[in-house]
């Protein structure tokens, strides 16, 4: 195969990152392949299951339709970079304690959202939930307690996880 | 007395929750090891032909191509299936591809782009066959049945006839008799985790597989087989796996293909899915047809029932001797059915094969029957509770087919989700195009009778204590994430008197795992739940024990306290500290092992097919669904959910609730979008989540799930199942909400705006003639 390769300049959780990578190579290939951050999930890579959803600059994306060599200055954020060393933000935490994990596949695509989601609306009822989250398929919880778990960051139950 | 504080009925997060939202939880695609090959399947292009050739020479010139897996290598022709009856899978032809994207041949490469480049380059030759494609050509006699153990020559798997009592004195005598044909589409499982594996030839000539299994028993049973190897000289290891629902609970032929590869290139052989891929592998629910008939007398009380179905299997096997009984016996239940007549014809055809899915054959014979239950009440003027209440199966009773009916809490069920939905005031009260819906259900806690015969109990559960106080729990119940090791650790917990934090739970390696059938047929909070309490039972006799030591009194005396003490029956202020008690216990002994099994009582008649739907004991369900209809297009929205479920006890009231709403979620997938479609060839058309529509959270309504507890005898701490049963009963929910919002009755799932367009166009076109000849 004569597929070119070319080094990228990736900012991936605040750090400066370099890859090598082809240019049909997509984030998700580079995040999981080369970086090792295997909490993004391909669920479909056809951008259909919001599994693997990151942030760029600070927007959710589908990270298996974004091609790496056009991410470009950009700040990449994973589900890894969530947790602040030992201490998980208040949306990992809301997240288990509502039972919103059950095979946890989607999860991290959900969080990246939901991270998203609480920035802009913090106030956000449970259809504007359901609105923003229509790009994020589940296949265990229905999503009741997934809304549960969002409901629990919004400014007037708690800690808004824009805030940390 | 004892002040032992339990956890049982909590809301318990899972106790990998923290792995789950860090992103760190390890699933089959995020492993790797050294000098990993990739493989890719090469699939059929045909849905029905001998394959005569294949040639790798064009692909072992792409780059990084290692080998090829061709029909006729070793072990690429052994027989295997999950049923002993039906082990009709090879892991490649032999020598008939059966479906189209059937495995044909595999090639092994150094990264996954070559291994895909190079598996679009194999070229196949093939010499076609007609495809058998509709489930009634295949009643027929033909030259090439798919297997050659087929039926008199058809493609016929597997027949079912039962009947029990007078049917046709029951209909005979029927005030009313509802009836009706039902088409079902196939579905898919859906779960968000395409399927995966590695295999690892290990230095010391032993095989190791990693697999995302729901069975890794019956895995490692087959990949035996298939290498002829002993089970001892094999592992079977499963990650964290994304979803299962039924779909990982056959092995499979990529399986068997992953190891082949791994021993001809003595290399570690990946294997990942795409998602098209995951739909091709399939073992779904049956497309099926159901032909019902229910006989009632004057005031309601059901006299008979009458059903046939005919259900299409695809090419394989699977689970489908099992599905073509679920299909009638498990209608048996919640109702008392005196006379009860039962046909069932699963076929082979050249489809993907259908097998077990969430709910398992009982899903598309309940909407049958819980349908035709709601014209009868219409037919009679009563309430469908009330039908529905008189008819109920009393506890400790026995049905027709001698399923033994132990706790029930199906009256409970039926009363909560009446009292919540405000049915009073709603039914056959809303305004046109809004309409208020009841199904029910009952589904089997674990299949009582194994499926290989022997007297191994079905689960068995080690403990495990050492210095550092941890207590290590082995076993191979397979948490898919219905949260069965939470289980396990909660059971362990309680039976010990110590905190769940204490327990590590090992419930991945056939290696160090004690023998448990794995995650299917709702069986493991019933059967490992009650290993693993025996397991921490035994453990804390131990302990009790050790505190005699300590105190000079008599060990039954002593009882769980708080905060992890052993405290005295008869006077609280000897207390004994877990930690004490463990140190004495371990003195001259090193540390405490201890195991608990579970095995079904021995259930059932002596009549053919009398193992079917056995179960130690049965969930019970009452939904309601509202729902709106746009009569302009069919579009049918469901705006809320009643799902009352009896799970017997709920051990951790989050799990509980999760299952019962995702079940519900499945459900109204099933009911209203989702549909696999097949072109006249047999070839799948929608195989994408794009075309293939799951429902996304703006689809999904609220859901109240409802728990309700009947405690039952056998169960652990009272438990039983809630994973399955709470799927079937929200489809007929939804198709009597649309009865009673638009009058029309829905024969075709899933209730599509086009079908319930249709549905409606015939009955504008069957009012207007009646008009018109008025």
């Amino acid at each position: 195969m004569s597929t070119s390769r070319r080094i990228l300049r990736l900012r991936v959780n605040g750090q400066p990152r370099e890859v090598l990578a082809r240019d049909a190579d997509t984030l998700l290939d580079v995040l999981r392949e080369q970086l090792g951050l295997t909490g993004s999930k391909r669920g479909c890579d056809l951008g259909t299951c919001g599994c693997c959803t990151v942030q760029i600059d600070g927007e959710p994306q589908l990270a298996c339709l974004t091609l790496a060599a056009e991410v470009g200055e950009r700040e990449v954020t994973t589900v890894e970079a969530l947790r602040d060393g030992e201490e998980f933000a208040p949306l990992q935490q809301a997240w288990a304690a509502a039972g919103a994990s059950q095979c946890g596949f989607c999860t991290p695509g959900f969080l990246m959202t939901t991270d998203w989601l609480l920035r802009e609306k913090p106030d956000c009822n449970r259809e504007q939930m359901r609105e923003a989250l229509a790009g994020n398929l589940c296949r265990c919880t229905g999503y009741v307690k997934i809304l549960d778990a969002v409901e629990r960051c919004t400014r007037s139950q708690g800690a808004c996880p824009s805030e940390k | 007395m004892s002040d032992y504080r339990s956890t049982v009925g909590q809301r318990l997060p899972l106790i990998d929750s923290m792995e789950k939202v860090s992103g760190q939880g390890t699933y089959i695609e995020d492993m790797s090891f050294p000098d990993m090959l990739y493989a890719r399947m090469v699939r059929s292009s045909e849905s029905h032909a001998v394959v005569e050739q294949v040639d790798f020479a064009a692909a072992a010139e792409i780059e990084g191509y290692v080998a090829g897996l061709a029909p006729g290598e070793a072990g690429t022709g052994i027989h295997f299936g999950v049923l002993p009856i039906s082990e009709d899978e090879t892991p490649l032809p032999a020598p008939k591809a059966l479906h189209s994207g059937c495995i044909v041949a595999a090639v092994a490469a150094e990264s996954e782009r070559a291994a895909r480049e190079a598996a679009l380059r194999v070229e196949v030759r093939y010499s076609v066959l007609d495809p058998v494609v509709r489930p009634r050509d295949a009643l027929r006699e033909t030259d090439h049945p798919l297997h050659p153990t087929t039926v008199a020559g058809t493609n016929l798997h597997k027949a079912v006839d039962q009947e029990f009592g007078d049917v046709d004195g029951a209909f005979a005598e029927a005030a009313t008799v509802a009836s009706g044909e039902f088409r079902f589409d196939g579905i898919n499982h859906g779960f968000t985790e395409p399927i995966g594996c590695i295999a690892v030839p290990e230095a010391n000539g032993r095989m190791s597989l990693y697999s995302a299994t729901q069975v890794p028993h019956y895995l490692h049973r087959a990949l035996a087989k298939v290498l002829e190897m002993p089970m001892h000289r094999i592992r079977v290891f499963k990650p964290l796996v994304g979803g299962g629902f039924g779909g990982k609970s056959d092995p499979f032929p990529h399986e068997m293909v992953a190891a082949l590869l791994a021993r001809k290139t003595g290399r570690p052989v990946k294997i990942i899915f795409d998602r098209d891929e995951v739909f091709l592998n399939h073992h779904g629910r049956h497309p099926t047809e159901y032909r019902i008939r229910v006989a009632a007398d004057g005031d309601g009380r059901l006299l008979g029932l009458d059903s046939h179905s005919r259900i299409d299997g695809g090419a394989w096997g699977s689970f489908g001797v099992v599905t073509t009984y679920y299909n009638g016996v498990l209608s048996q239940g919640p109702y008392r059915i005196p006379a009860f007549r039962y046909s069932g014809r699963r076929v082979y055809t050249n489809k993907p094969a259908s097998g077990a899915m969430r709910g398992h054959g009982a899903v598309n014979a309940r909407f049958a029957l819980e349908t035709c239950l709601d014209e009868v009440a219409e037919q009679l003027r009563l309430d469908p509770f009330d039908l529905r209440a008189q008819n109920a199966l009393p506890p400790n009773t026995t049905t027709l087919n001698h399923l033994r009916i132990t706790s029930t809490g199906f009256l409970e069920c039926l009363q909560q989700v009446r009292e919540r939905s405000g049915w009073e005031r709603k039914f056959r009260q809303l305004p046109h195009g809004r309409g208020i819906g009841l199904g029910c259900g009952f589904y089997i806690s674990g299949s009582a009778l194994p499926i290989h015969r022997t007297r191994t109990p079905q689960s068995t559960v080690h403990v495990k204590i050492d210095v550092d106080g941890g207590v290590t729990i082995h076993s191979m119940a397979a948490d898919i994430g219905q949260g069965s090791d939470t289980m396990l650790a909660q059971c362990v917990a309680e039976a010990m008197g110590v905190s769940m934090d204490r327990c590590r739970v090992f419930a991945r390696d056939t290696d160090t795992a004690p023998l448990d059938l794995g995650s299917y047929s709702s069986r493991v909070t019933f059967m490992a739940g009650n290993a693993a309490l025996r397991a921490g039972e035994a453990i804390r006799r131990k302990l009790h024990k050790a505190c005699a030591r300590l105190t000079g009194l008599r060990a039954d005396d002593f009882l769980r306290g708080a905060n992890e003490t052993y405290v005295h029956r008869d006077d609280d202020s000897v207390r004994v500290p877990y930690a004490d008690a463990l140190r004495e216990a371990l003195a001259d002994n090193g540390a405490l092992i201890a195991k608990g099994i579970y095995r079904a009582p021995k259930l059932g008649g002596s009549f053919k097919g009398s193992g079917a739907g056995l179960s130690p004991s049965y969930s019970y369900q009452a939904f309601v669904a509202e729902v709106e209809v746009d009569e302009e297009t069919g579009q049918v929205r469901v705006d809320k959910v009643w799902a009352a479920h009896d799970c017997g006890k709920a051990l951790n009231r989050l799990a509980v609730e999760g299952q019962i709403e995702g079940s519900v979620h499945m459900g109204l997938g099933q009911a209203l979008s989702e549909q696999l479609v097949f072109l006249n060839n047999g070839q799948l058309q929608n195989g994408s989540l794009l075309d293939y529509k799951i429902p996304a959270p703006p689809d999904t309504p609220e859901i109240e799930a409802i728990v309700v507890e009947s405690n039952d005898p056998e169960g652990p701490l009272g438990a039983k199942e809630c994973g399955e049963g709470a799927l079937a009963p929200i489809i007929p929910a939804v198709a009597n909400a649309i009865h009673d919002a638009v009058g029309v009755r829905m024969h075709e799932v899933p209730m599509t705006p086009e079908r319930v367009f249709k549905a409606l166009e015939k009955k504008r076109r069957a009012e207007e003639k009646l008009r018109a000849g008025s």
